[in-house]
């Protein structure tokens, strides 16, 4: 039960190199404590959660902004939305500007790669398979597992910061092979058509088991990326569960049926309609931006629709037309946040969010407070473009 | 009545405080408000219940890893639990949470007879021997 720690750890850990990698060290190794690491290994990139001031307040700031003056970032890291598109106009308060741009400041000072997204794997060239990465974004965790094959535990905004801080992490859970393998399997009994059926899955399969690997067996072999990203964004957020696996394997099995769909709908599906469209939880990438404008192409959106993508993809999504189908529509394509917990929908401003997201659809009810009709987007497009 | 327990060590100190005790997981992003310290997950059997100053014991946090500052907000805020336990398996959330909120974590070791924990009210959390104490007052 005791984590190793090398001597140089022993002494960093001790503040001998200052105070900042001190705490680095204190965080990984409760974090080892609690998983059983038997040592710390080396990661070759870190990501960041923790940048956007609606989720890491006064708190974060402060911590953050102090511990900035001394940490660096060993690793290459990258980091997630924050709360708005600073090229864009909107009414967001002074004080959250403010505090938006110091946490932004802190992470630059640290030696983050300014990337503002959720989806990391689809921006930047990934390490080999096998490689251990540290990942904080949950739906980019369980993307590295299990569709990359990275090795990552489910990071928090405060383990990946030490990671990148010390280039190492706790050995444990999935970065262990044996823990990789599925032990548990979603029996589905109910035909899985749209993006929102996936996500639907995940959100049911993450609440159901405690296990940090589940296989959904060879039916998920082929889908398609905007499937995956639904299924593992919503598989993060329900619970602990990381990775997903196509395995087949014997033994323990959880059935999820209509009536599994349905109890997910009860919980998420708040209202009927709503007075703006969200999608982009996660991000959209550059395969999904041009499946959206081809639907929405010749038509106009009858709602305000807000599209949310990283900076850098729409820059390619302008230089190709499909940015500009997309405005033309009525879209409004928004970079550098994330339909989850963006100050930019709230329930002062609206009474109801339309989105295709089983992940934004829980932050949007649970945190938010805003209430959310969530609708796969064939049925999105088809109610509300003209 | 007293009942002590061994337990897993994973931040160390020492705290003491009334039992806030639920068998379901907790999300500090999304059910817990960081100003008052209050659950307002409304399908949470603690909701409306205050974490502060209260030991508090539950089987492991869920949701999204920004929960982590939450835990120090809690803490900033002055609103924080003075010590947690997790019952089940400790989540790396709570884990570096609690670390750099410096709040005493401890782990329940499994290979022991565990009382039922709602039926006591206070809460000795040792951090350097590894033992929580309960008690009913």
């Amino acid at each position: 039960m005791f984590v190793h720690l090398t001597r140089e750890e022993e002494d960093a850990l001790d503040e001998k190199h200052g105070q900042a990698l001190s705490i680095a060290y204190k965080i990984l190794l409760s974090i080892g404590k609690a998983t059983n690491a038997e040592r710390l290994i080396p990661v070759d990139w870190v990501h960041l959660s923790g940048v956007n001031y609606n989720t890491i307040g006064d708190a974060g700031v402060k911590f953050l902004t102090k511990n900035s003056e001394e940490m660096r970032f060993l690793v290459p890291t990258t980091i997630n939305p924050m709360g708005y598109d600073s090229h864009k106009q909107n009414n967001l308060s002074n004080n959250f500007k403010r505090q938006q741009m110091e946490i932004v400041k802190a992470y630059e000072k640290m030696g983050s790669v300014p990337s503002f997204s959720c989806i990391p794997y689809e921006l930047f060239q990934l390490p080999d398979r096998g490689h251990n990465v540290s990942f904080a974004e949950s739906n980019a965790a369980v993307m590295a597992n299990s569709v990359f094959g990275l090795h990552t535990n489910k990071e928090s905004s405060l383990s990946a910061l030490a990671s990148a801080v010390t280039g190492k992490a706790p050995y444990s859970d999935l970065r262990i092979r044996s823990i990789r393998d599925p032990k548990i399997k979603i029996k589905i009994e109910t035909e899985l058509n749209t993006e929102l059926d996936y996500g639907i899955l995940g959100y049911f399969s993450g609440k159901s088991i405690k296990e940090s690997c589940v296989s959904f067996g060879p039916e998920i072999s082929n889908i398609d990326i905007y499937k995956t990203k639904s299924l593992a964004a919503a598989l993060g957020t329900s619970g602990v569960c990381g990775m997903f696996s196509n395995k087949e394997i014997n033994g323990n099995n959880v059935s999820f049926g209509k009536e599994e769909e349905k109890s997910v709908m009860d919980e998420l599906n708040t209202t009927e309609s709503g007075d703006v469209i969200a999608l982009g939880s996660p991000q959209l990438g550059t395969h999904e931006l041009e499946l959206l404008s081809n639907m929405v192409d010749g038509k106009k959106f009858s709602k305000k629709c807000m599209i949310f993508c990283p900076r850098s993809l729409y820059e390619k999504a302008s230089n190709s037309g499909i940015a500009q189908r997309l405005e033309n529509a009525g879209g409004s394509l928004i970079c550098d946040a994330c339909t989850c917990l963006s100050p930019l929908l709230t329930h002062e401003e609206y009474d109801g969010v339309i989105t295709n997201s089983v992940k934004a659809a829980h932050y949007l009810n649970k945190s938010s407070g805003v209430s959310v009709c969530l609708t796969d987007l064939r049925s999105i497009i088809r109610k509300y473009t003209r | 009545m007293s009942y002590s327990l061994r337990c897993k060590v994973i931040v160390g100190g020492k705290a003491t405080g009334s039992i806030l005790v639920t068998k379901q997981p907790i999300n500090f992003l999304s059910s817990v408000d960081h100003l008052t310290g209050m659950i307002t997950d409304k399908n949470h059997e603690l909701c409306g219940e205050f974490v502060k100053d209260h030991v508090l014991v539950f089987p492991y946090a869920v949701g999204s890893s920004v929960g982590a500052y939450s835990i120090f907000a809690l803490k900033s805020n002055g609103v924080s639990p003075s010590g947690i336990i997790c019952t089940s398996r400790t989540d790396i959330t709570t884990a570096s949470g609690c670390a750099i909120a410096n709040i005493p974590l401890l782990e329940l070791c499994g290979d022991q007879d565990i009382p039922e924990i709602q039926n006591y009210n206070e809460a000795i959390v040792d951090g350097i021997s590894g033992i929580l104490q309960i008690k009913k007052v």
